[in-house]
């Protein structure tokens, strides 16, 4: 039930925003999310955004990703 | 997010699986209990990249798995009941209850409707106005605090025909329990990344402080997964177990608070009844006594006895890991996706499901 794609908000309206899910738009509620706008990056679970990415978490993830894959490259 | 594919490159799950088979040496089973990580690692085949030094388990982390079989011939009542409009998530639809299920019965004319949200149910309860619509609420964390938010929009809108039946459950203490069961073999969790999205890492630091056993948050990209084997892994043989959060572009350590805070408004602990597991203490979420109207189990009379669970069904040994679903005396002789016998096969969430489908 868990949609793993972060989907972007392009619009919203009231408690409700329009999100682009790799092209596809659908219908989400922010009845849980403190302040979203548009332009934000949400992660939606059963027709409701849960959380809103901050892009410094989402680099700090990759980051920590990527420390794990260059260690046995460079550990060869 | 620009990000996204990076979880997904070969070249990034390959080094991370190399390093894993140049950690692992000793034997270790690690469990998820997360339906959407037992979906993620058979779709992707993680089991099989491992080396054979480690054993994943899943555990009850399906919804509908875990749903009681007495939860199920409720659900089964209430569509029974004239002028009730069930809205539900499509995997209940096909689960076997003792005598009958919600397909059966919308087969045999009962009005029963798939929902991709709550606020699908919502929307046909405003409108069908002379109709009393149920909404069946399973699922863990993630879920319930949707199925709060609707129960509040209800009142806001003054819906007086929008009813749920709260059967949701709680991660954490079901941790407890799997850890407090002596035939329960397993040295490390990998923590269900949406629920704790809305609960935050710091939710099961009672659990990690009573157990000390590798515990980490992960996410469900393949690269996510591997990440999270890898910590646990490293963790294990190091001999230094620690609660940790794979997740970090998800996962707070505190979780969605405004979703907590509706959770709370709307719900209170109680000690749920557990597929496999159960009774198991400040396990699930009922409707609080101030959304009484909302509350299924309230407004209607529901008179349901001789529960049984499905004979010869191990669904509750495969979600404990006592078993892998082939040891099922039933598994594809007599239960298959086609026909399921029990729930685990219905999901493609559930262990036995994933099996057939993936292991044949
Ligand atoms: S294979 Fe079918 S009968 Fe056996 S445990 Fe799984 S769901 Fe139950």
């Amino acid at each position: 039930m868990c949609l793993a794609i972060p989907s972007k908000i392009v619009n919203v309206e009231n408690d409700t925003a329009i999100i682009d899910v790799d092209g596809v738009r659908r219908q989400v509620s922010l009845l849980l999310l403190d302040q979203p706008k548009v332009g934000d990056w949400v992660i939606v679970h059963a027709g409701f955004a849960i959380h809103k990415i901050d892009e410094s978490d989402a680099i700090e993830s990759l980051q920590a990703l990527h420390e794990v894959a260059s260690y046995v490259d460079g550990g060869k | 997010m620009k990000h996204a594919g990076e979880y997904r490159n070969p070249e990034i799950t390959h080094t991370i699986l190399e390093k894993i088979r140049q950690a692992s040496k000793k034997e270790v089973r690690l469990m998820e209990v997360c339906g959407s990580h037992t979906m993620s690692i058979f779709r992707n085949g993680i089991r099989q990249l491992l080396p054979d030094t480690i054993t994943l388990l899943s555990g009850p982390g399906c919804p509908v798995c875990v749903t009681s079989q007495w939860e199920i011939d409720s659900f089964i009542a209430l569509s029974q009941i004239e002028n009730v409009i069930i809205a539900t998530f499509g995997d209940l639809m096909r689960v076997p209850g003792t005598g009958t299920s919600l397909q059966k019965q919308k087969a045999d004319g009962r009005d029963i409707r798939v929902v991709y949200s709550t606020f699908d149910a919502i929307n046909i309860a405003r409108k069908n106005p002379d109709k009393k619509v149920v909404f069946l609420g399973i699922g863990f964390e993630t879920t319930a605090p949707t199925v709060a938010a609707s129960i509040l929009t209800a009142q806001k809108m003054g819906l007086d025909n929008y009813f749920v039946y709260s059967a949701h459950k709680l991660v954490p203490p079901m941790l407890f329990a799997l850890m407090g069961d002596d035939k329960v073999c397993i040295d490390g969790f990998m923590l269900p990344g949406h629920v704790s999205v809305i609960i935050g890492v710091e939710a099961y630091r009672p659990f990690f402080n009573q157990f000390c056993i590798p515990s980490v948050v992960v996410g469900f990209e393949p690269a996510d997964i591997l990440y999270g084997v890898f910590l646990m892994i490293d963790q294990l043989e190091k001999n230094r177990p620690q609660l940790e959060n794979a997740y970090r572009r998800a996962v707070t350590s505190q979780g969605n608070l405004k979703a907590r805070n509706l959770l709370d408004k709307v719900f209170y602990v109680w000690d749920a009844s557990w597929r496999g597991l159960g009774k198991i203490s400040g396990s699930g979420l009922k409707i609080r006594n101030e959304f009484s109207a909302f509350d299924a189990q309230k407004v209607f009379s529901l008179n349901v006895s001789g529960s049984k669970e499905p004979e010869g069904c191990a669904c509750g040994d495969v979600l404990r890991g006592y078993i892998a679903p082939p040891e099922c005396v039933l598994y594809k002789k007599v239960c298959s996706p086609v026909s399921p016998v029990g729930p685990c096969m219905v999901s493609g969430e559930g262990t036995c499901a994933a099996y057939y489908r993936y292991h044949g």
